[in-house]
C-alpha cells in the first residue's frame, strides 16, 4: 500500500481499511416472493401483498426472473455460481420487518467470490475481492418525523428485492470505496439487473470500516448503515477513520457497533435502535426449498451477457487507440460507451473520443441535459468530426461549429456552408496570403532569416487570422517553411 | 447444558415476551426438563448425515415476473390496531 | 319429514339424501346448528356461523334444485378449524393473540371446499396455535371429549385438533377439518372415535392456514369413516401454486377403488413401536389389527425402523424452532392484540407476553434457544440429521411392504388436567405420531375398538409419499372388521 493512503495522526500513520456491503435492487416489476408491485413512489401501503404484510398463513413463492438477475450479476463479477444454494430466515423484530423476519441467504449464498476492477485515475487497475453475493428480502420504511409520539410503517418496498453484494475489506481509502461503488454500479447498469438509482434507494452500502497501524493487525470496525451516494459513502469514511483515529490515540478502545451517517452534518453517530446485541438466529426457511438450478443454465445466460465495462476498455484501447483514461471515462456509463461508438464507427478513434470526452461532455454537463434530449446527435458530432478529417475546416474552427450547432441545432455541414468556414487548401490563395503577411511583416522576415527561428509561431498566427481562420494549417505550415527560407 | 433464571430472561428478551421473574423460574426449570429430554439425540450417530432441508423430493418452482398482487391497502389496513390514514403506527423509534 | 338427526349420518350417507331429496341441504344445516348449540358444554366451537351456514345450504340446495352440476360435497354441513383463515370470519388459533383478527382471505383448502359446495358451520376450538395434545391449552378453555369416564369425569379429545374430533363424534358437524404437525389430527381422532388422515407432506395446501411448523403441518379431514375421509380429501386436496411446498400432481379419485381390499398387500409391523410399559390394551388392539389385515389376506411383515426412539426428541427441536420464527408475525402492529408500551420493544413484549399462553411462550423459547448462537448445530443440525435419518428408516422400510400398522397414540383419552405439570408428560402422546409427521408420509387413524373404560382407541396406518388412495382403502378393511358402532352418550343435552 502506498505511503499516501495513509492517515497522519499524532502518533504516526494510519491506514483504514474498508469494505462494503451493497444493496442492489433487482430491476423486477414484481417483489422477490410476491406478485405485489415495486415501483418507486407509491401511496403507502398500496403496493403491499397480504405476504408482504405477513398475514397469518402467507407463503413465499419465488420471481424467478429476480433469481435469473442475481446470476447474471454473479456471472458479471466474474464469480463463483452457486448450482445448490438456501434461503435462510434471519430473525429480529422492527416495525418495519412484519415477518419477524427477513428471508436472506446465509450460509449457502446463489454467487460466491469474484472480484471487480477498479480504475484508478493514474490509469492502473485495482483488484476487489467479491466475497458473496445473495438475494434477500427489504424491508419495509418507517417515518419517523410524521408525528411526536409515533413511527409511521409503510410496507411497499416490504419484500422487494434485493441482491447484498459483499466485498472483501480491500479498500484502503475513500477515493477507492467511491470508485468501487461506482464501478458496481455501471456493471449492475450495463447488465441491466439494477437500474443504479441511489436518489431512489435502489442502490445503498453498509460501509465497514477500521484503522490500523500500516503492516498491523486489523482494528475493531464500525459498520455505516444506508449510505446512498458515492459523496456520501466518502465522506462518512472520511470522518469515521479520524473518529477511530482519535479515540485510538487518546487511548480509547473501538466498540465494534453500527453506525449511521448524518448528511446534514457530515458526521456519523450510533444507531441506537441497533444498541443491542443481535442473535439473528439463521435457519433454512422452511416455507422454501433449496434453489438449484443446472450449469446449462447459467452458461446459457453467460452466453447473452452483454460486452461489460473492463472487455470494452480493453476493446477501445487495443482496437482504437485510446488512452486507458480516456477508455475508462467512456465505459464508465453504456450510454456514454454506446454513443462514442456510434461516433467513432468508420472514424478515428482518438479523434473521436476527444471530441466526445472534451467537447461533447463539456457542454453536456452545463446544459444539465440528459444524453437523449441534448440536441447532439452521434450523427451530427460524427459529421463535424468527418469535416475536420477531409480537411474541410480546421480542429480550431470546428470547436466554433461545435458551438453553432448546440446554439441552432443544425448540422455541422450547413453550418460550415452558411458561413463560409471552408478550410482553405488552394496553396495559391494560401501563398496569396502569405505574400501580403510578408511584405507588412518585411522586419520579422528580416530577423527571421537571421536566426530568429522562434518568430515561425509569429507568421502562422498572422496568416491564419488574415485567411480568417479558414487556412489549412498544415499547408500554411509547408509554405510559410518554404516562403520565409527565401 | 443447563438455563438458569438469566439465561431465561435474555432468551425472553431475543423473543419478545414479558416473563415476570417468578415465571421465568417456572420457566427455567420446564425447559431444562424438555433440554435434557431432547438431549438422547447426542447418542445418534449422524457422522455423514445431511441435515434435511426438504422432506418431499421436489425442486423449488419459480413464478414469472409480473404485478398479480397489491393495490389493495384496506384489505392489508383493516386489521390493523393502530393506523394513520394508510399507515401503520408503532411507538416512536429512535434510530 | 322426521327430524333429521345429524348424528346417525355420515358424509356419504347426506349425500345420498341429499340427491335422492329425502333432505334440502337447508334442513341439514339447521339440524347440524341445532346439535351445535345443543353441544355447546363441548366447548368445540370458538365462532359458530349459522347464518353463513344457512346461507350456504340454501346455495347448495338451489344448485341441486336446477339440476345443474353439483360439487363433491354440494350441501354438506361441516366445521373448519380454527387455523384455517376464512374471509370474513374470525380467526383466532385460539389465541388471545388474534383478537378480533378476520382475514380478508380464505385458506386454499377451505376454499376448496366451497368450491365444492359444503357449508360451513363455524370455526372449531383447537390447542392454542396448534400447540398441544389435549386441547387444554387453548385461549378459549379445554375441549371436552363427548366420551366421558364411567364415572363422568371429564376427559380431554386430544389435541390439537380436538374441536374437530369432538364435533364429528358429537355428530354436529358430518366432518371437519384438522391440521396435523406430529399428531394432531389422528390423536385426537384415535381418543374421540373417529377417522382422520393427514395426507403426504405437499398434497394440501398450507396457503392460508396459520403456521405452526412449516415443513411439518399438513391438512386433512377429520370424519366418521374411512370412505367420509376419502370424499373430502379429494375435495381439499390439490396443487397450490401459492404454496412452495404444494405437489403438482394430480389428485386421484380416492373413493374409486376404497373397496378393493388387501389382499396380496404386505403390512409391516415396526417392533421400535412395541414400547416398554406399554398399555397392555393397545398391545392387544394392536394384535387384533394384525390379524384383522391377516384374516383378509394381507400379508404381516416384521420391519425394523431403528430411530423412532430419537423422532420425539428430534421434533421438539425442529417443531419449535420453526415456530418460534413463524409467530414472530405476532407483534401487534397489523392484526390482532396490541398492548401498549413506552417503546417499540416494551409493546412487543407485553403484547406477546400477554398475547401467547404459557405452552405457547414454553415452546417459543425453546425454539429461539436451539436456534440461537453457539447452541444452533448442537440441536438443531443434529435434530435435522437424524430427521433424515428416521426418513431413511422409512424408505427402507417401504421397499418391503405397502403400508405399516401401529396404535395411534399410547393411551385412550385421559381427564382434563391430568398432564399439565409435565410438559414432556403431554408430548409423550405423540410418540407413535412423530415419526410419520418427520418423514413427510401420509398417516391415518381408524377407530378400532373401546378400552375396558368404554373409550375409544384408534389404530394408526402409515402409507407411502402420495399412496393415499392405497392407504384409505387399507383403513377401509381395518374399518370393516373392526365394525366400529360405538357412540358416546349425549350426556352433554341434559
Amino acid at each position: 500500500m502506498a505511503e499516501k493512503d495513509y492517515i497522519q495522526g499524532a502518533t504516526g500513520a494510519w491506514e483504514i481499511v474498508i469494505g462494503m456491503e451493497v444493496h442492489a435492487q433487482v430491476a423486477s416489476k414484481s417483489k422477490l416472493f410476491s406478485g405485489a408491485d415495486t415501483t418507486f413512489g407509491a401511496e403507502p401501503n398500496h403496493q403491499v401483498s397480504l405476504v408482504d404484510a405477513a398475514m397469518p398463513g402467507m407463503l413465499p413463492v419465488i420471481n424467478g426472473f429476480c433469481v435469473e438477475q442475481a446470476v447474471r450479476t454473479g456471472l458479471g463479477l466474474k464469480a463463483q455460481i452457486n448450482l445448490h444454494s438456501v434461503f435462510d430466515r434471519k430473525n429480529y423484530f422492527y416495525a418495519d420487518l412484519p415477518q419477524g423476519y427477513q428471508i436472506s441467504q446465509y450460509l449457502q449464498p446463489v454467487v460466491g467470490k469474484g472480484e471487480l476492477l477498479l480504475d484508478m485515475p493514474d490509469g492502473s487497475i485495482r483488484t476487489i475481492g467479491i466475497t458473496r453475493l445473495h438475494l434477500e428480502q427489504d424491508a419495509g420504511k418507517s417515518l419517523h418525523d410524521q408525528s411526536p409520539r409515533e413511527s409511521f410503517i409503510d410496507l411497499n418496498r416490504s419484500g422487494v428485492a434485493l441482491m447484498e453484494i459483499v466485498s472483501e475489506p480491500d479498500m484502503r481509502n475513500s477515493e477507492e470505496a467511491g470508485l468501487y461503488l461506482k464501478k458496481l454500479r455501471t456493471i449492475v447498469r450495463y447488465l441491466g439487473t439494477c437500474d443504479g438509482n441511489m436518489d431512489e434507494g435502489s442502490m445503498r452500502a453498509d460501509v465497514n470500516v477500521s484503522v490500523r497501524k500500516p503492516g498491523g493487525p486489523l482494528g475493531t470496525r464500525c459498520e455505516i448503515k444506508n449510505v446512498n451516494s458515492v459523496r456520501f459513502v466518502q465522506q462518512a469514511i472520511e470522518y469515521e477513520a479520524r473518529r477511530q483515529i482519535e479515540i485510538l490515540e487518546d487511548g480509547g478502545k473501538i466498540d465494534q457497533e453500527t453506525r449511521l451517517f448524518d448528511t446534514g452534518k457530515g458526521v456519523t453517530r450510533s444507531m441506537r435502535s441497533k444498541e443491542e446485541a443481535h442473535d439473528y438466529r439463521y435457519f433454512p426457511d422452511p416455507d422454501l426449498l433449496p434453489l438449484e438450478f443446472e450449469q446449462g443454465w447459467v452458461d446459457q445466460i453467460k452466453a447473452t451477457l452483454p460486452e461489460l465495462p473492463d472487455e470494452k476498455k480493453a476493446r477501445f484501447i487495443e482496437k482504437l487507440g485510446l488512452s486507458p483514461y480516456d477508455a475508462s471515462v467512456l465505459v464508465a456509463e453504456k450510454e456514454s460507451a454506446d454513443f462514442y461508438e456510434k461516433v467513432a464507427r468508420g472514424r478515428d478513434g482518438k479523434l473521436a473520443a476527444n471530441w466526445v470526452i472534451t467537447e461533447y461532455f463539456g457542454v453536456l454537463n452545463k446544459s444539465g441535459q440528459s444524453m437523449e434530449e441534448f440536441t447532439i446527435t452521434a450523427e451530427k458530432l460524427g459529421g463535424l468530426i468527418d469535416l475536420i478529417a477531409d480537411n474541410t475546416i480546421s480542429n480550431r474552427l470546428a470547436k466554433d461549429v461545435f458551438a453553432l450547432m448546440v446554439e441552432t441545432g443544425k448540422d455541422a455541414a450547413t453550418i460550415v456552408e452558411e458561413k463560409g468556414m471552408k478550410q482553405v487548401t488552394d496553396t495559391g490563395a494560401i501563398e496569396k496570403v502569405i505574400d501580403e503577411v510578408m511584405a507588412a511583416n518585411q522586419d520579422k522576415v528580416a530577423e527571421y532569416r537571421s536566426g530568429k527561428d522562434k518568430l515561425f509561431g509569429f507568421f502562422v498566427g498572422q496568416t491564419m487570422k488574415a485567411s480568417g481562420g479558414k487556412a489549412n494549417p498544415a499547408a500554411v505550415n509547408e509554405l510559410l517553411k518554404k516562403k520565409l527560407a527565401g | 447444558m443447563s438455563l438458569d433464571k438469566a439465561a431465561v430472561a435474555k432468551i425472553a428478551k431475543l423473543a419478545r415476551l414479558k416473563m415476570e421473574p417468578d415465571r421465568q423460574e417456572a420457566m427455567a426449570s420446564e425447559l431444562n426438563r424438555i433440554l435434557s429430554f431432547v438431549e438422547e439425540l447426542q447418542a445418534v450417530n449422524t457422522d455423514n448425515v445431511q441435515p434435511m432441508t426438504s422432506v418431499a423430493p421436489m425442486k423449488l418452482r419459480q413464478r414469472e415476473d409480473a404485478v398479480t398482487d397489491g393495490g389493495k391497502p384496506e384489505a392489508v389496513l383493516k386489521n390493523a390496531p393502530q393506523r394513520q390514514g394508510d399507515f401503520y403506527t408503532v411507538p416512536k423509534v429512535i434510530e | 319429514m322426521a327430524a333429521i338427526d345429524p348424528g346417525s349420518l355420515t358424509i356419504a350417507s347426506a349425500l345420498e339424501g341429499l340427491a335422492k331429496k329425502d333432505f334440502t341441504s337447508v334442513e341439514l344445516t339447521q339440524a347440524c346448528i341445532a346439535s351445535m348449540e345443543a353441544a355447546r358444554p363441548l366447548n368445540a366451537m370458538i365462532t359458530e356461523t349459522p347464518e353463513k351456514a344457512l346461507e350456504m345450504a340454501k346455495a347448495a340446495d338451489e344448485r341441486r334444485s336446477k339440476g345443474g352440476e353439483v360439487g363433491l360435497l354440494d350441501g354438506v354441513p361441516l366445521a373448519i378449524k380454527d387455523l384455517f383463515a376464512t374471509q370474513g370470519v374470525l380467526t383466532t388459533a385460539a389465541s388471545h393473540i388474534l383478537d378480533g383478527f378476520k382475514p380478508e382471505y380464505e385458506s386454499t383448502a377451505t376454499a376448496n371446499l366451497w368450491k365444492q359446495g359444503a357449508v360451513m358451520l363455524g370455526k372449531l376450538n383447537l390447542d392454542e396455535f396448534a400447540m398441544g395434545s389435549s386441547n387444554e391449552t387453548s385461549y378459549y378453555g379445554p375441549v371436552v371429549n363427548p366420551w366421558r369416564a364411567k364415572d363422568g369425569t371429564k376427559l380431554v379429545p386430544g389435541g390439537s385438533s380436538g374441536g374437530s374430533a369432538a364435533a364429528v363424534a358429537a355428530g354436529f358437524a358430518l366432518g371437519a377439518t384438522g391440521t396435523d404437525t406430529g399428531g394432531s389430527i389422528r390423536q385426537p381422532a384415535s381418543l374421540c372415535g373417529i377417522t382422520g388422515i393427514k395426507p403426504t407432506y405437499g398434497r394440501v395446501s398450507r396457503w392460508g392456514i396459520v403456521a405452526f411448523a412449516s415443513s411439518l403441518d399438513q391438512a386433512g379431514p377429520m370424519t366418521r369413516t374411512v370412505r367420509d375421509s376419502a370424499l373430502m380429501l379429494r375435495a381439499m386436496a390439490g396443487f397450490d401454486p401459492k404454496d412452495s411446498t404444494s405437489v403438482d400432481r394430480p389428485v386421484p379419485d380416492y373413493v374409486a377403488n376404497l373397496d378393493g381390499g388387501v389382499k396380496g398387500m404386505r403390512i409391516g409391523i415396526p417392533r421400535e413401536y412395541r414400547m416398554d410399559g406399554m398399555d397392555a390394551e393397545i398391545v392387544a388392539l394392536w394384535e387384533q389389527g394384525k390379524q384383522w389385515l391377516r384374516d383378509a389376506g394381507a400379508e404381516i411383515v416384521d420391519i425394523s425402523l431403528p430411530h423412532t426412539h430419537y423422532a420425539l426428541a428430534t421434533y421438539y427441536i425442529v417443531a419449535p424452532a420453526e415456530a418460534s420464527s413463524n409467530l414472530a408475525r405476532y407483534d401487534g402492529v397489523r392484526y390482532g392484540l396490541r398492548v401498549p408500551g413506552k417503546d417499540l420493544n416494551e409493546m412487543y413484549e407485553n403484547t406477546r407476553g400477554a398475547g401467547f399462553g404459557r405452552e405457547v411462550q414454553r415452546r417459543i423459547m425453546i425454539g429461539t434457544y436451539v436456534l440461537s448462537a453457539g447452541y444452533y448445530d448442537a440441536y438443531y443440525t443434529k435434530a435435522q440429521k437424524v430427521r433424515t435419518l428416521i426418513k431413511k428408516d422409512f424408505e427402507q422400510a417401504f421397499q418391503r411392504v405397502d403400508a405399516i400398522l401401529t396404535p395411534t397414540a399410547p393411551n385412550a383419552a385421559f381427564p382434563i388436567g391430568m398432564k399439565n405439570d409435565d410438559p414432556v408428560m403431554m408430548y409423550l402422546n405423540d410418540v407413535f405420531t412423530v415419526p410419520t409427521s418427520l418423514a413427510g408420509l401420509p398417516g391415518m387413524s381408524v377407530p378400532a375398538g373401546l378400552n375396558s373404560a368404554g373409550l375409544p382407541l384408534g389404530l394408526q396406518l402409515i402409507g407411502k409419499p402420495f399412496e393415499e388412495a392405497q392407504l384409505l382403502r387399507v383403513g377401509q378393511t381395518l374399518e370393516k372388521a373392526a365394525n366400529f358402532t360405538a357412540k358416546p352418550t349425549a350426556w352433554w343435552r341434559s
